[in-house]
């Protein structure tokens, strides 16, 4: 059904294009037959204006042309029928599947097509062809822009405090406006909230579905993505990098020592670039990167940070390292946080805490 | 009452004496019908943005009838297999509803998306037609002012629109927008906080926020700047291309009633059935397969809708530079990509009339478009900075390259940062050295090219070349291959082009 509406535009398009070439050549030179060109001039309204106008009158373009084309006229009220008929086969599907996509676009789409080519063809080939001149008219009359402040200005005929008024016009225009504004501030802003995350000493890891992390659930080579218990999952400094590396790896800045407890590292999901969730992990090599460090990628704008070094910034946009959080293993084996953060998480901004050392 | 008169002709004038008598619109009803549009098929992508955002509106309407504005975040237990269990929020479960459940709701919702695609592609097309032939000179500055301010807002509404639905790549792309609003220098964190009613993801106004800016505000802002544009061009007449008849003071062209408004209409609805058909049979963001947003999760390899490709690839082409005094972070890093790229294009298009015309000093009045060639320089600089736009869209695309070819990444990106400043240099200065050629030998490269291609037996192996046969065109317009430097044919026009 498709292939053959398919092959019915194309053949309305071959058509269409015919029509336009043959009119074309009965534009430059003969008449085509069957069809009543009355030479331009007389018949055009505008034509009065256009008078005797120099050179341009041997080329004039004004013409106009009754088509009286009854092939073309079929053609139209078929192709409206055939609209009517796809525009009942919309509803038809509509009401009996109502979810086949496919065949409702086709349906109506088909529908407009069919109208839109009917419009085009009875444009073109059914009503009266014209190539009319019309004229611009002046936009600026050289009198307008006094006369306009004239009249404007009639207004202060009388006045002697005119200063004062206006004065008192703008306080009072100024004053309505700001009153009218205020309420904007309590949309807020609030950012009293920004430098906050759940995480804190203690706070224990869980997976997305609330499931305690322990110390060997984290295996060297995999990401695992954690939350901290019972707090908002959504918050922007909620999720977690967690992953494992073989200890003699590591190259964290000297104050942090103590961070990674048997390699286990944590870090702050959120691109510190954009704000999107850091989720790709390279490890232990990658083929064509030439450099062959475990290393983090956000899939954003593919800023790239080496866990081995404190979440070391090694290229892309981000213009922080990404944050890391201390872990903590407790005598029950559960990942805990060792403290909170010691700089902001996501985005930066003009107050953001950027990291002491890197 | 006597016997009706039911000949057609009385019947048709009374009906309009009812209307004249209380409305007396005959003048403007008469202008209108004989209003004149030059023919010229460039004309007409801007009535093609123009119908697209009909349809936006009428799917929109529909649309807004099942979406629900709300962050409230529940457990899936609806038709769709591979999502049950899952967490997600009201407004991504309404539009999952609506796209798998609701009759037809597939089908309107893919027919806006493409719309929206299609709208904003046809508003930069209508641009650049615009700039190539000049015909934002004044008079038409103003409305040269206005569209550019339509697209911006065209690309905010198009953002929210697909941000609203808070699927994955809905919510990926609302983390970068919020972290490029908070890399505004200094208001930045308050700004996006005062957005987003607090820290990332925002808080539960936030669907509700977005919905009426979507729906209402910016909806309401486009009709009417669409109105001023259309009340201008209608007070001003089209421009139109030099041909035999024309002159600045005139339009040469098909008036209003009837041939042109069927064209029009015809044009209307192929707009119409192009976008249900790409709508009913060619998947667009289809969300059920990238799920729910959650701050925690991202997808590899996520593109945006084309409009916003250009500040994707802005954002991935820049080095990590920030300024810093102190503890202040400045500028942070998302600003150069996000805020000042796309600041620096407006800027450049909202300031070119002004600069044209303090670099050429003409300030005539044109009705008259120019053809690209005529106009060496101009056609130089807009294909050398659309060529720097559009290079920047394609590197926001280079992690598809690296997929594909494995071209690596990184390398890709170093070597763009400066090939970026290079190449639109090298496409500006080819595009000058073709305008010149174009003009010195006056071939037309599309419609010049009736002739045949002959086989030329003296090149080295027999190498193809075109021989340029005369058009039916060329022959009947004598204004065509003029060089800047001769006047237009006609009788010369005291407001018409600067020589
Ligand atoms: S959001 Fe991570 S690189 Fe931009």
């Amino acid at each position: 059904m498709i292939a053959r509406l398919l092959a019915r535009i194309v053949a309305f398009a071959v058509a269409a294009r015919m029509a336009m070439r043959r009119r074309d050549s009965d534009l430059a030179g003969g008449e085509a037959p069957g069809a009543k060109a009355e030479v331009s001039g007389a018949a055009s309204e505008a034509s009065g204006a256009e008078a005797g106008s120099g050179p341009a009158d041997a080329e004039d373009p004004r013409r106009r042309e009754v088509p009286a084309n009854p092939r073309a006229e079929t053609l139209v009220a078929g192709l409206l029928l055939a609209a009517a008929l796809l525009a009942v086969a919309f509803i038809a599907v509509f009401v009996v599947t109502g979810l086949d996509t496919q065949l409702l676009g086709a349906a109506l789409g088909g529908s407009l097509a069919l109208i839109a080519a009917a419009a085009i063809v009875a444009g073109k080939s059914v009503v009266v062809q014209e190539t009319a001149i019309e004229e611009r008219g002046t936009l600026l009359e050289p009198e307008a822009p006094a006369r306009i402040v004239d009249a404007l200005s009639e207004a202060g005929e009388g006045v002697s405090r005119r200063g004062l008024i206006t004065c008192a016009a703008c306080v009072a225009g100024a004053a309505v406006t700001t009153a009218a504004v205020a309420p904007i501030a309590s949309i807020g802003p609030r950012l009293t909230a920004i430098h906050k995350t759940p995480w804190h000493r203690g706070v224990r890891f869980t997976d997305i579905d609330g499931r305690l992390y322990r110390a060997e659930d984290i295996t060297v080579g995999s990401l695992f993505t954690a939350l901290p218990e019972g707090a908002d999952p959504e918050l922007i400094g909620s999720p977690l990098i967690v992953l494992r590396l073989p200890e003699a790896m590591l190259h964290l800045p000297s104050s942090r020592r103590g961070w990674a407890p048997h390699g286990i590292l944590a870090f702050s999901k959120i691109c510190p670039h954009a704000a999107c969730a850091v989720s790709l992990y390279r490890y232990p090599e990658f083929p064509s990167g030439g450099n062959d460090q475990p290393a983090l990628t956000c899939p954003c704008h593919y800023s790239t940070f080496l866990p081995a070094e404190g979440g070391k910034l090694l290229f892309g946009p981000a213009g922080r390292p990404l944050p890391q959080l201390p872990v903590l293993i407790d005598p029950n084996g559960y990942l805990r946080a060792a403290g909170g953060f010691d700089e902001d998480v996501g985005p930066s901004w003009l107050d953001v805490r950027r990291p002491s050392q890197t | 009452m006597s016997v009706r008169d039911l000949n057609p002709r009385r019947q048709a004038e009374r009906v309009v004496r009812w209307n004249e008598e209380r409305i007396g619109a005959y003048q403007g009803i008469r202008g209108a019908m004989r209003y004149v549009f030059p023919d010229h098929w460039s004309f007409l992508v801007g009535e093609i943005a123009l119908y697209s955002f009909i349809v936006l509106i009428i799917t929109g309407v529909y649309l807004a009838l099942f979406y629900v504005p709300s962050t409230q975040q529940s457990v899936y237990h609806g038709s769709y297999v591979l999502l049950q269990g899952e967490q997600m929020s009201g407004a991504y479960r309404s539009v999952l509803d609506l796209s798998l459940d609701v009759p037809a709701g597939l089908l309107v919702r893919q027919t806006h998306h493409w719309a929206a695609d299609v709208f904003l592609a046809a508003i930069v097309l209508h641009m650049m037609r615009v700039f190539f032939t000049g015909a934002y000179r004044k008079p038409r500055d103003l409305n040269w002012y206005i569209g550019l301010t339509m697209l911006g807002l065209a690309i905010i509404e198009g953002f929210l629109g697909y941000s609203l639905v808070d699927d994955l790549l809905s919510g990926m792309g609302l983390a970068i927008a919020y972290s490029t609003a908070m890399s505004v220098p200094f208001i930045g964190g308050q700004f996006a906080n005062l957005v987003w009613d607090g820290p990332f993801p925002g808080s539960s106004r936030l669907f509700a926020r977005f919905e009426i800016i979507h729906v209402f505000i910016i909806p309401a802002i486009l009709t009417l700047l669409i109105t001023v544009h259309l009340a201008m061009i209608v007070r001003q007449h089209h421009s139109q291309f030099p041909g035999p008849g024309r002159r600045e003071q005139n339009v040469v062209g098909t008036p209003m009633w009837p041939a042109y408004a069927l064209r029009s209409l015809g044009l209307l609805f192929a707009v119409a059935a192009v976008l249900v058909l790409l709508g009913g049979l060619i998947q667009i963001n289809p969300i059920w397969q990238w799920g729910p947003y959650h701050t925690y999760l991202s997808e590899n390899g996520a593109q945006p809708d084309w409009y916003i490709g250009w500040l994707i690839g802005a954002l991935r082409l820049m080095p990590n530079w920030e300024v810093h005094i102190g503890g202040a972070t400045i500028i942070p890093s998302p600003f150069w990509g996000g805020v000042l790229f796309p600041t620096v294009v407006f800027g450049v298009l909202y300031a070119w009339p002004w600069l044209e015309r303090r670099i050429t000093g003409d300030r005539a009045i044109h009705h008259l478009d120019e053809r690209p060639r005529d106009r060496p320089i101009r056609t130089a600089i807009g294909t050398g900075f659309l060529s720097w736009v559009v290079l920047i869209f394609i590197i926001g695309a280079s992690d598809r390259l690296f997929f594909r070819l494995d071209i690596p990444y990184t390398s890709q990106i170093r070597f763009w940062r400066i090939g970026v400043w290079i190449v639109p240099l090298l496409i500006g200065g080819v595009t000058l050295m073709v305008c010149r050629h174009l003009q010195r030998t006056d071939t037309h490269p599309l419609r010049g090219w009736e002739g045949t291609i002959v086989e030329a037996p003296e090149t080295i192996d027999g190498a193809w070349s075109g021989q340029h046969v005369p058009s039916r065109v060329d022959a009947a317009t004598p204004g065509r291959g003029r060089s800047e430097e001769d006047p237009p044919p006609g009788p010369a026009d005291e407001r018409g082009r600067t020589p």
